[in-house]
Order: C-alpha cells, then structure tokens, then sequence
C-alpha cells in the first residue's frame, strides 16, 4: 500500500492548511499538552531524574566516542548468539538486504512492528514494489497505512486522526460496524484482524531500541505486545537499527528503560521490554545496522549530540509548533524538533524550512531525556542553511532588515513612533491579514501613546 | 570497501572526543519495607491485578475460583497443581492460538515500576506469556527488588536466549489517546505474590 498522501512543500503552509480544522488543531493541541503533563508527573516521582539525564546523556556521549569500536564488540557477540548481522551504509541497501532475506525465504507476506528507522528508509514502499505484502502491527501504524499515510508521530502513529475517521477506515477495510467509534470496540477488531496476520506471517520485522554490545542483544519496548507476537510466530526475524542505538552495558538499560516510558507517555515503563539476544530453535534471527547519514553528522561539531536520541517523543509533545500544525508538515519521517534537528543532515534543501518551525523557546531540550541541546541546534541550523543559501531571499532580506535596525538605536527610535503613529491612524493596516502574516490568527494590541523610552527618561527627570 | 569497511571508517574518523563511560553512580532506591507496597501499586497502576498468597497450592485454589475449568488454563508450575501441564517444549507456538490461560513464574520483580522478569528458560515457548487471553504471574516476594538498575545488577550477565519485563496487560492508546486494556497480548494480567518460597 502506498502512501499517497500529498505532502505541501514547506511546513509553513502545511501548517496553514492543518489549522484550516480549528476544532481538529485545538483537540491536537490538547491532546498533546495532555501527554506532556502526563510526563511532568511521572518525572517528578523520581527523585534523582535530573540524575538520570545527565548519566544517559554521558554513557551516549560514551557511546558516540567509541562508535566503532562498540559496533565491532556488537557484531562480535551477536554473531556468537547466532545472530545474522548485516551493514547498510544507506537506506537503498537496507531495503535491499530486507528484501533478499525475505526472497531468499519465498516470503510474500510478512508483519511489521514499529520501526522509525524503516519508515525513514520507505521500506514498506519498496517491499510493496517488489510484490511484498506488509503488514504494520502497531494499532496506530495500522491505521495511518490503512489511510495510506505516513505516520504523524514517533510514538503516536495516528494522534492527528479522530476516532470517527478510524472508525470510517475500519468500516471499509475490516468490516466494521458504520458509524462506530468506541476506541474500544476498534482496538478488538484491530486484535482479532492482526491476530490472523500474525499466525499466518512466517516472517517479522521489528525495530530496535538499544543493542548491548557487551551482550550481543537488543531490547525492543511496546505497550501492545505486537513486536513479540510477530517475532515469535515466525521462523524468521528481522531487526533493523540506526548505528546510534547501541549502549555499551546491559546495566545501562537501567538508565534508559527508566528514562523512556515515563518521557514518551508517562508509563513507569512500557508493558513489554523484551531481550533478545538468541534465535529460537528453529528460529533464523538477522540483525541489519544501518548508517544512511548518521556517520556524517557524527562529524558535526554542532548537530552530533542529536545521535543521543532514544525517539521518546518528549520534544515533540511540548513543542508548542508541533501541537499547532500537525506532523505532516514537517514532511519528513520523524516530526517534531528532534524531526528538524536530524532532517536536514540528509537533505539540506528538501529541510531547509525545517529548522525554522521552531520558536526556539527551549521546551524540547528541557524535557529531553538524553540532554540534547535541540533549541540550540535548531537555531545553528539556520545559521547554516543561511551560509549555504537554503533561506529564502523574503525571510533573508527582512532579516537583514531587522538586523540594521535593531543595532542603529536612532533608526529603531524613528521606526517605533512611526509605527505608533500609524496604527493609531491606519489601525486596519497592522491588523490587515494579507498584509501582515503576524496578524494572522491574533489581533494586534492598541499602540502606547509613548514608547518606554520617552516614559523612562520623562520619569527620570521627575524623580531627579 | 564493503560497507561494514565504509561505515566503521567513517566512524572512526568523524567519531567525537570520547569520554568515560559513567559507572558505579548511586540512585535513591526503595527501601526494603516499601518494596511490596510500591510494587502493588505500579503494578495495579498498569491496569494488572495482584493476589498476595503464602503457597502454591493457594494460587491453584484461586485459580479454581477465577478459571472453573482447569483445561482452561496452561500451567508451568506442577507445584500450583491446576490446569494442564506443557509435556515439553512447544515447537510450534501457533497451536496456543486459542489459550485462555497461562500460568507462568517471574523470576524478578522491580518495585518502582511492576515489572515481571520472565525468561525463556521458564516458558515451552516465547510466545506463551503473549498469545494467552488471560496471563498469570508468579513472583516470589524475595525476588522484588527497588529499580531497575537492581534488576539489571540481579539478572545473570550471560542473558537467557530471550527474556521480557512485563509490567501488565498488553495495552494502547493509539486512537484518540484513549486507554484500551487488551491491544495484542493478554487483556488481563493477574500477579500472585509468594509471600513464603
């Protein structure tokens, strides 16, 4: 199944047509303010959180400065496991190794669970291509592939849908009862229609979310228990990972696994952690280790820290741009600050927009759990995509503008009268929506009589 | 080059400056007295329910109450005496596609959390503590330690083949971010507490 959802160029205007919906863009904005507090009040029942951050962030600040060294310890132990490893310098040999692992089989069919890695590498489209049926097992991914759209969150696959909407879907593709909406009636005719799939599927792909290269295993978290089902009714699995997601020790899951749920949802943990570090008998196990980019921002002074990422969400649930336009708009597969942050290491002029759905108001690197500076880098990346000409000449300009403006204090003087004098005179211009973008969903205050400066120094005088 | 060649040389010259690995760093724990309670309750919090007992043989007379029909229910622990016993390793996991009822022992208990260590080498096959309707737990009360960073100082170095923390029934949110109980796995989850080993 294809993702035949048009996606708008710039997040901008995306974000314009997602709050065309203002009913829809409120419920979104909420939900996720909702999760977010949710995550507040599972952090605060640790007393050594801030702790916890900061021993993560340094074991992957570890992990980053002895990558290679610990991809090696890793392929070493898991093969002793019996573990396939495989290495996939871009994402079209990733599809590729999948691809032949599953030919090699004469698999047509074959379940999936959650796998941003996989979704960062079209693999679903690809193995569509090829003649193979996937099938995602999430219940959110299941809904966005049903609607033959990309997923609009890391953790929250389907979170801009509304219950009638997959209500509607699973009317048309699993038969269920028109005009039904109950989440819980869903989800159970979700159980039952993926049930089948994963008896009858003789091959499962899943992510991973950390892999120990002390052990030669992976630890892979859902809630539902889809990734397990799928493993463990087929003969043959397959992980698929970034080279990032590797931690040195098993007692460092301590750390994380304590730190992951309680950022993503506000879940103490999730449900299901699940170790894998041998195949079933019987069982063929691969593991594929993927670069597609990630050695490159490694090198990057200023952007590596985002390989910290354990894709927890947390960023994106606060950010106040996230909630109010929606994951599509940022047109790439993972949204969010953390989407904006890595985005545009693969493709600086597709992104370039990116780093600017920001308001850089600092929320996502507060609530990081691994401590990545992402306000920072958002604000880096513009200065970057500035030097290599991916701004556009309106934004360049009125910035530049702006510049000489704000250090010549005489003109910033002659600028705030006028623009007083002409709001009171032409308030209809300010507030002109055509005209002024700023204007847009909000109207503009009444202009002050006087600017604080001409205040300060009258009631300077006064007091003298 | 191959790619493993390509990747690791990359690596290898863009890779930061590199630092310690953090070790030996002490967390707050929970305390011994506080270790069942704290349990219970994220346990509970999951949407799991939690029995305490003194022996085995009560959890197979509880069982009897819940589950009136023991061929209802697939035990791992002959001790508990209800239900049918697994002759041996099940080959074929797909055969349990109709299975009301594991029992099943977890070997590790984390109180600020609730979850439940079940390793492979206590289940006839992996997929048993998911494909089941209804999953029981067994967890002796010695065995629950505060946090995770104790688990994991607790569990063997060399892993079993395969192991899962479990803390509830399987559950999702994915639609409208309303809780639903039963996504997957097991729509209840039951822990006994084993008060005496």
């Amino acid at each position: 199944m294809h993702n035949e959802y048009i996606i708008p160029t710039d997040h901008a205007t995306a974000a314009e047509v997602f709050l065309q919906d203002e009913e829809r863009a409120n419920w979104h904005d909420k939900a996720l303010w909702f999760i977010r507090e949710k995550r507040d009040v599972a952090t605060k029942q640790i007393p050594d959180w801030e702790l916890l951050r900061e021993t993560a962030s340094q074991i992957k600040q570890n992990v980053l400065g002895n990558l290679d060294n610990y991809l090696e310890m890793f392929e070493q132990n898991a093969l002793q496991n019996g573990i396939k490893v495989h290495w996939a310098a871009d994402a079209a040999e990733h599809n590729q190794i999948v691809l032949n692992i599953i030919q090699q089989h004469g698999i047509q069919k074959l379940v999936k669970s959650k796998s941003m890695l996989t979704e960062e590498c079209h693999l679903n489209d690809y193995l569509l291509e090829n003649g193979i049926d996937v099938i995602d097992t999430d219940l959110g991914e299941r809904v966005v592939q049903l609607a033959k759209e990309p997923p609009s969150h890391i953790v929250l696959p389907c979170i801009h849908k509304r219950k009638e909407e997959v209500g509607e879907l699973f009317h048309i593709h699993l038969g269920t009862e028109k005009g039904a909406s109950d989440p819980a009636y869903l989800t159970e005719a979700a159980r039952q229609h993926l049930r089948e799939k994963f008896l009858t599927s003789d091959l499962a792909i899943t992510g991973v979310n950390f892999a120990i290269a002390e052990t030669g295993g992976f630890v892979v978290c859902t809630n539902e228990g889809n990734a397990d089902m799928g493993a463990h009714l087929a003969k043959v699995h397959i992980a698929c990972m970034g080279i990032e997601k590797i931690i040195p020790k098993a007692e460092n899951l301590g750390v994380f696994l304590r730190l992951l749920a309680r950022s993503a949802t506000g879940q103490p943990i999730t449900t299901y952690s699940s170790h894998f570090h041998r195949p079933a008998k019987g069982q063929e196990m691969h593991l594929v280790l993927v670069d597609n980019g990630r050695s490159v921002q490694l090198g990057l002074k200023d952007f590596y820290n985002s390989l910290k990422c354990i894709r927890c969400g947390a960023c994106i649930n606060t950010c106040p741009v996230y909630r109010r336009s929606g994951g599509h708009s940022y047109h790439y597969a993972i949204s969010g600050p953390i989407g904006a942050i890595l985005a545009p290491n693969m493709d600086m002029r597709k992104n370039a927009d990116l780093p600017f759905a920001s308001t850089l108001c600092g929320s996502c690197t507060n609530v990081c759990p691994v401590k990545i500076d992402i306000h920072n880098q958002l604000y880096k990346w513009r200065q970057v995509l500035g030097e290599e000409g991916y701004v556009p000449a309106t934004k360049k300009q009125s910035m530049k503008a702006m510049g000489s403006l704000l250090s010549n204090p005489t003109l910033y003087r002659i600028a705030g009268k006028s623009g007083r004098t002409m709001m009171r005179l032409l308030p209809g211009l300010a507030n002109n929506k055509a005209l002024n973008p700023w204007a847009k969903q909000r109207d503009m205050p009444a202009p002050p009589k006087e600017s604080f400066r001409d205040w300060y120094l009258k009631n300077k005088k006064q007091h003298d | 080059m191959t790619s493993r060649e390509k990747i690791l040389s990359q690596v290898r010259q863009n890779k930061p400056v590199a630092v310690p690995l953090p070790e030996n760093i002490s967390f707050a724990t929970v305390t011994a007295p506080e270790r069942l309670p704290a349990f219970v309750k994220s346990f509970t919090g999951a949407g799991g329910v939690v029995g305490i007992v003194s022996d085995l043989a009560s959890i197979g007379r509880e069982l009897q109450v819940l589950f009136d029909k023991p061929e209802r229910v697939m035990n791992t622990l002959p001790a508990i005496g209800y239900g049918l016993a697994p002759d041996e390793a099940i080959a074929q996991g797909h055969v349990l596609a109709n299975l009301e009822v594991a029992v099943v022992l977890g070997s590790l208990g984390v109180a600020e959390n609730g979850a439940i260590w079940v390793s492979a080498e206590n289940i006839p096959t992996r997929v048993l503590p998911f494909i089941c309707e209804h999953l029981v737990l067994v967890l002796p009360q010695s065995q629950i330690v505060g946090t995770m960073h104790e688990a994991y100082a607790v569990l063997p170095k060399s892993f079993p083949d395969y192991g899962v923390f479990i803390a509830g029934p399987s559950r999702t949110a994915d639609i409208e971010q309303s809780l639903v109980i039963g996504a997957h796995g097991p729509k209840r989850a039951h822990v006994f507490i084993l008060e005496k080993e």
